[in-house]
């Protein structure tokens, strides 16, 4: 199944822009109400499938309806009931997130919800009002300690052979344990469901946060559970980009010396030895093979700082601008590792660029406004990026996250509920954005599908900014 | 008159019949008596320095009328931050219809080391406070404008007649846009002060520079007026 056929860019037209514009403040008297939710309901549809991107996960095909009937308790421990929670939540938000699943409203579900393969009734599943085209159940059950889950994933409609998925998870009962087994079972169906790419229960996010009173990295899941601190600097850390291969993060802190940037080992739970560039040093980046990294350096006494080139361990780095004006947030292109986005001021207010990783055939990407913090896609097709697009006097200037295709430059539009977004990054299979928002009223960390639907807040303590996605 | 008299008559007669009913059997008995309050207080942590602050809180039950010596009357349930300059023992008193309840809790403050003995650099500090200006900047912008040029002159012929004095520029910025972008744009602020100090004579052997961005903001309002405060040079006196 090819995921990313085309990239639909289709916006809304003047016409539709204002009266999605003058529907909120227009309107007075119940009259005028009905006519408008008469509109609305005739509009709602076909504006919402304008105005915003379809990345291709759900065009063409019609989502699996997928029903996740709560796991049963498979013994009697009194430690169930608590598991049995963390496991069902874990397992029914991690498909709802996906993308790849429509998931059946508990509320058509039969009475009796089987915990074992005897129990499927397929009638009561594949027929209306659940209209189920997979079923997916279990039990979880404590015994001496001891946690199993025992899943099975069942194509309803095929009654003579309807097992796609059994599987067994066991491990020391905790609250941690039954979240890990939700995780991996979500990803198994999510595997088999979504055309064969890796799901993302499994992976971290990591941010800054300064609910310490001091701006520290922090690791969560990428469900927003887990949250832990990682450094302990008490002074500004930023900028966390974690390894391909999740065993280091490189970050820029404040230090004695100024702006440097810091190499801690997630495995050793410290920092290591990383040379001290000089100058200021800000926004690294990994390249996909983990080999090098790029950042913005002052270093040498430049009069502004400029994209640099050095090995993953610091050593022999190569400048690749020259430009006046600052330039700051590289990010490679994973899938060739040949081309490296940035942000630059050299005409004013910054804009998105490209070039080559020597420096060569520098593109402007972005035409106007204050644009800041490219990411791209995994898959090498994507920037995502956060735009002020019309900037001055008279402007809203809201901060909003944006795609642009890199072949064509065309962009689209993803958020649209004001605030100041910013420093999206994109999850491993592609089909997610992670960002920071202002939109709730204090700076949080927010997960999207990447057409914009399914955003959700994942902090909720202190300001959390700069989330950064790990690579699988 | 007859309706005076009458009223006093009535009036004796009640006084009467008030004064005979005490003489009445003894009256049904009192209701169960009202709960106890109870009280508890406690600060965490129980020693500061002085001009460090520590959290007070205070639990109560079944009273009316809570309230701390030196702080008034409170909620009966809560907490608060307390900083005292001495030692300060709070006494929590909690009345209520079953009576009254006391609890104290006991913050013991150390006073802070006296400052060291002032020298000649504090003097230098001085001076260099009340001359040194710090250069502001317009929106995304680093070159120094018109306006900023005096203050440039006169901070490049303070430095010239202190050659004894080193310092540190910081590049501030607003706080809008990025984060990234800011702190890049600070060093670039930073940069352009340093850079027109130098070629005014100051040896740049003297300036180290630093970018803030928009990390460590001088006023934190949303308005022009606080992003002009936020968007300069600041010198800081290095000895």
């Amino acid at each position: 199944m090819l995921l990313y056929p085309k990239f639909l860019l289709r916006r809304m037209d003047e016409a539709d822009r204002s009266i999605s514009r003058r529907r909120p403040i227009s309107f007075h008297g119940l009259a005028q109400t009905l006519v408008l939710i008469g509109i609305c309901c005739f509009l709602s549809s076909a504006l919402l499938a304008q105005d915003w991107v379809k990345t291709g996960t759900s065009l063409g095909v019609e989502k699996v309806r997928l029903a996740v009937p709560d796991f049963k308790p498979g013994t009697s421990d009194p430690q169930n009931t608590a598991l049995l929670k963390t496991f069902n939540d874990t397992l029914w938000n991690d498909l709802d997130v996906s993308g790849v699943v429509e998931l059946v409203s508990k509320s058509f579900y039969p009475l009796q919800v089987p915990g074992q393969p005897p129990e499927v009734n397929f009638m009561a599943w594949n027929a209306p009002p659940p209209n189920a085209g997979m079923l997916a159940f279990g039990n979880l059950g404590v015994a001496s300690g001891k946690l199993t889950v025992q899943g099975w994933l069942y194509d309803v409609k095929n009654i003579q052979s309807p097992q796609v998925l059994g599987k067994q998870y066991s491990d020391t009962a905790s609250d941690a344990a039954a979240r890990v087994m939700a995780h991996k079972f979500a990803d198994e169906i999510i595997y088999r469901l979504g055309g064969g790419i890796q799901g993302i229960a499994e992976t971290q996010i990591y941010f800054v946060s300064d609910r310490t009173g001091h701006k520290e990295i922090w690791a969560m899941d990428y469900d927003g559970s887990n949250q832990h601190q990682i450094t302990h600097l008490g002074s500004i850390a930023l900028s966390p980009r974690i390894s391909p291969d999740g065993t280091r993060l490189a970050f820029s802190a404040l230090t004695k010396n100024g702006w440097e940037l810091l190499m801690f080992s997630i495995e050793l739970n410290r920092l290591v030895s990383f040379p001290r560039m000089g100058g200021t040093n800000l926004s690294p980046a990994w390249s996909g093979d983990g080999t090098k990294i790029a950042f913005a350096s002052s270093r040498g006494g430049e009069p502004d700082t400029e994209i640099y080139v050095a090995d993953a361990s610091g050593a022999s780095p190569r400048r690749l601008t020259t430009d006046r004006g600052p330039d700051v947030a590289p990010v490679w292109n994973r899938k060739t590792n040949s081309q490296i986005a940035f942000v630059d001021g050299r005409t004013g207010l910054p804009q998105i660029y490209t070039m080559e990783v020597d420096g060569t055939n520098q593109q402007r990407m972005t035409d106007q406004g204050y644009a800041v913090s490219p990411n791209w896609a995994p898959n090498g097709q994507f920037l995502a990026f956060a735009w002020v697009r019309r900037y001055g006097p008279g402007e809203p200037g809201a901060s909003d996250l944006y795609l642009m295709d890199i072949a064509s430059k065309q962009w689209v539009q993803l958020t649209h509920d004001g605030g100041r977004n910013d420093f999206p990054c994109w999850s491993p299979d592609n089909r997610h954005i992670v960002f920071q928002s202002n939109r709730s009223g204090s700076l949080q960390i927010w997960s999207m599908l990447a057409d914009g639907t399914k955003v959700q807040q994942l902090t909720f303590t202190g300001r959390n900014s700069q989330p950064n996605w790990s690579w699988k | 008159m007859k309706w005076i008299l009458l009223v006093v008559a009535l009036g004796a007669l009640l006084m009467l019949g008030a004064c005979g009913k005490k003489k009445q059997p003894p009256p049904p008995p009192p209701p169960p008596a009202p709960p106890a309050p109870t009280a508890s207080i406690a600060v965490d942590p129980n020693t500061i320095q002085a001009g460090g602050s520590a959290s007070l809180t205070w639990q109560t039950s079944n009273a009316t009328d809570v309230s701390i010596d030196g702080i008034g009357a409170v909620q009966p349930n809560g907490s608060q931050s307390v900083s005292p300059t001495d030692s300060t023992t709070y006494h929590l008193v909690a009345k209520g219809a079953g009576g009254t309840q006391e609890a104290t809790a006991r913050l013991t403050v150390t006073q802070a080391p006296p400052p060291p003995p002032p020298t000649a650099n504090v003097t230098d500090q001085d001076l260099f406070n009340q001359n040194v200006k710090d250069v502001y900047f317009d929106y995304d912008k680093s070159d120094i404008r018109g306006d900023q040029q005096t203050s440039v002159q006169a901070d490049a012929q303070f430095f010239t007649q202190h050659t004894n004095m080193n310092f540190t520029i910081e590049g501030h910025c607003d706080e809008r846009g990025s984060t990234e972008y800011n702190l890049a744009l600070g060093d670039q602020r930073a940069s352009a002060v340093k850079s027109a100090l130098t070629t005014l004579g100051i040896s740049a052997s003297r300036i180290k520079t630093i970018s803030y961005g928009k990390e460590k903001p001088f006023c934190t309002e949303s308005n022009e007026a606080c992003w002009q405060q936020n968007r300069r040079g600041h010198f800081v006196y290095q000895k």
